[in-house]
């Protein structure tokens, strides 16, 4: 994947997240608070989080950055930062 | 030549009936011993049954969209051989029941192409009344969602007043965990013991191992217990197996069910065959399987009937000790909560370690204290030298 913008990593995060919480309004969940809570994800799940955006995004998210994704705005900023976005600005 | 009868099969202790939802065969056709031949709807969702025997199909005795009793027969097929004695059928004659009014019934489905339909979308087909098969996916990966579903009941004229309410597949599926349950309190003299189990060297080795590893191939600490139960079970093998008709019986493999949480409610423990053979990497492409497949797909009928013991991991949810109740007619349940850090006293000194609470709840018919104490001693020791495993 080449030059994205923070609006597409959050798309390409939605749509994760959206595959495997189908009935989760993703815009409802509070961008501050752990996420895998509010949006019920157990391992298995957040493994695939990790193994879809790795996949989608060309990210290699180590298991000692997982600290850093938990919740919706840290998983945006550390993915802009790993995709090189400087905005930090949520649309 | 011989005549097989396909029955409907009981997919667990609980399973009283079930409605065929489409056949993957057709009269004529060659089906192969372990074949998927048919979808099944029960209160654990759809199951994909397969057959034990192979041979040519002679007849399709249940539609779809039939509702029958465990033991009914589904198909005909013409073997090679000697006709093969039937399964024990559990049910009187097999009766059609409708699944819903005659003017509601589905039709049979379209031969091609077909779908993939995620559970959710059956469940709410169900709940409105949608024939599910009727359904075209909108995406273009080709999985009918709710979405699609939700679409089709716009599309649909109202539905006639005098149709009776639509099955309540939450409650359906409570009133099987229900019936499970209550049978295993009511006949299952249970025991249970609990250790504590040091995880810190486990772990440790599972994260170097899976910094080496591409992020698709990344292992769960789940895979570990479940080959060091797996292991252990070869060691005392009263735990592993069935109790039905008054005695133990052994199980023919070391299947590991699985209990894992369905999104919206309920829970299912289907098999992960022949654990104690498989090595991490595969384990964890099977569990990794197994858990898609319960969320967003289907369970094949000998996952859920092969378990020879299960296996609870509730540590996600922050509970520190399972107390299991066990899932009939297995006789044992290992239970695993949450790891966290605890001080542990250990030659004169105290140091933080990652510590697992390890439970074990077991058929006092079919083993004592004792080999249970074993048991959790061998899945301590085990998880010492996971590099082994």
């Amino acid at each position: 994947m080449g030059a994205v913008t923070r609006e597409q990593i959050k798309s390409v995060l939605w749509d994760v997240l959206g595959a495997i919480a189908p009935e989760v309004d993703l815009d409802a969940v509070a961008p501050d608070k752990p996420f895998r809570d509010q949006v019920d994800i157990d391992s298995f799940d957040f493994l695939n989080v990790v193994i879809a955006l790795h996949e989608k995004l060309g990210v290699d998210i180590p298991e000692t950055d997982y600290a850093r994704l938990m919740t919706l705005r840290s998983t945006l900023d550390y993915l802009a930062d790993k995709c090189g976005v400087t905005d930090k600005r949520d649309s | 030549m011989g005549v097989y009868e396909f029955r409907m099969p009981a997919l667990g202790a609980d399973m009283e009936a079930g409605t065929l939802v489409e056949w993957h065969v057709k009269p004529g056709e060659q089906v192969k011993r372990g074949q998927v031949v048919a979808v099944v709807e029960t209160q654990k969702g759809a199951i994909e049954v397969e057959i034990w025997e192979s041979g040519s199909v002679e007849e399709i005795v249940v539609a779809p969209g039939e509702k029958v009793p465990v033991g009914a027969v589904l198909a005909r097929l013409t073997t090679a051989g000697e006709a093969p004695s039937p399964p024990p059928v559990a049910a009187a004659a097999p009766a059609a029941i409708p699944a819903a009014a005659p003017g509601a019934r589905p039709q049979p489905a379209p031969a091609a192409p077909r779908a993939r339909i995620s559970p959710a979308a059956r469940k709410l087909a169900e709940e409105l009344g949608i024939d599910i098969a009727r359904v075209a996916p909108g995406a273009p990966d080709g999985v009918v969602s709710r979405e699609d579903v939700e679409r089709a009941a716009r599309a649909m004229k109202p539905a006639p007043a005098a149709r009776p309410a639509a099955p309540d597949w939450h409650a359906q599926m409570r009133r099987a965990i229900a019936a499970a349950m209550a049978r295993s309190k009511r006949e299952i003299p249970h025991y249970y013991l609990g250790t504590e189990i040091d995880m810190t060297r486990a772990l440790t080795w599972l994260e170097q191992e899976n910094a080496k590893r591409p992020v698709p191939e990344r292992m769960l600490h789940a895979v570990l217990l479940v080959k060091a139960v797996a292991l252990a079970l070869r060691e005392v093998p009263e735990l592993n197996g069935f109790f039905t008709e008054g005695e133990f019986r052994p199980g023919p493999g070391i299947h590991v069910g699985m209990a894992i949480a369905m999104r919206g409610g309920g829970l299912v423990a289907p098999a992960i065959h022949d654990a104690d053979r498989k090595n991490l990497a595969g384990l964890m492409a099977d569990l990794r399987d197994l858990v898609t497949r319960v969320r967003g797909g289907r369970l094949r009928s000998s996952e859920l009937t092969d378990p020879t013991i299960t296996l609870t991991n509730l540590g996600e949810q922050g509970v520190e000790t399972v107390y299991g109740v066990i899932y009939p007619p297995q006789v044992a349940l290992a239970g695993f909560g949450k790891i966290t850090e605890r001080p542990r006293a250990e030659a004169g000194g105290v140091s933080a370690r990652r510590m697992v609470t390890a439970t074990l709840a077991a058929d006092h018919r079919a083993s004592d204290g004792h080999r249970g104490a074993l048991f959790l001693a061998a899945v301590t020791r085990l998880l010492q030298e996971p590099e082994k495993l």
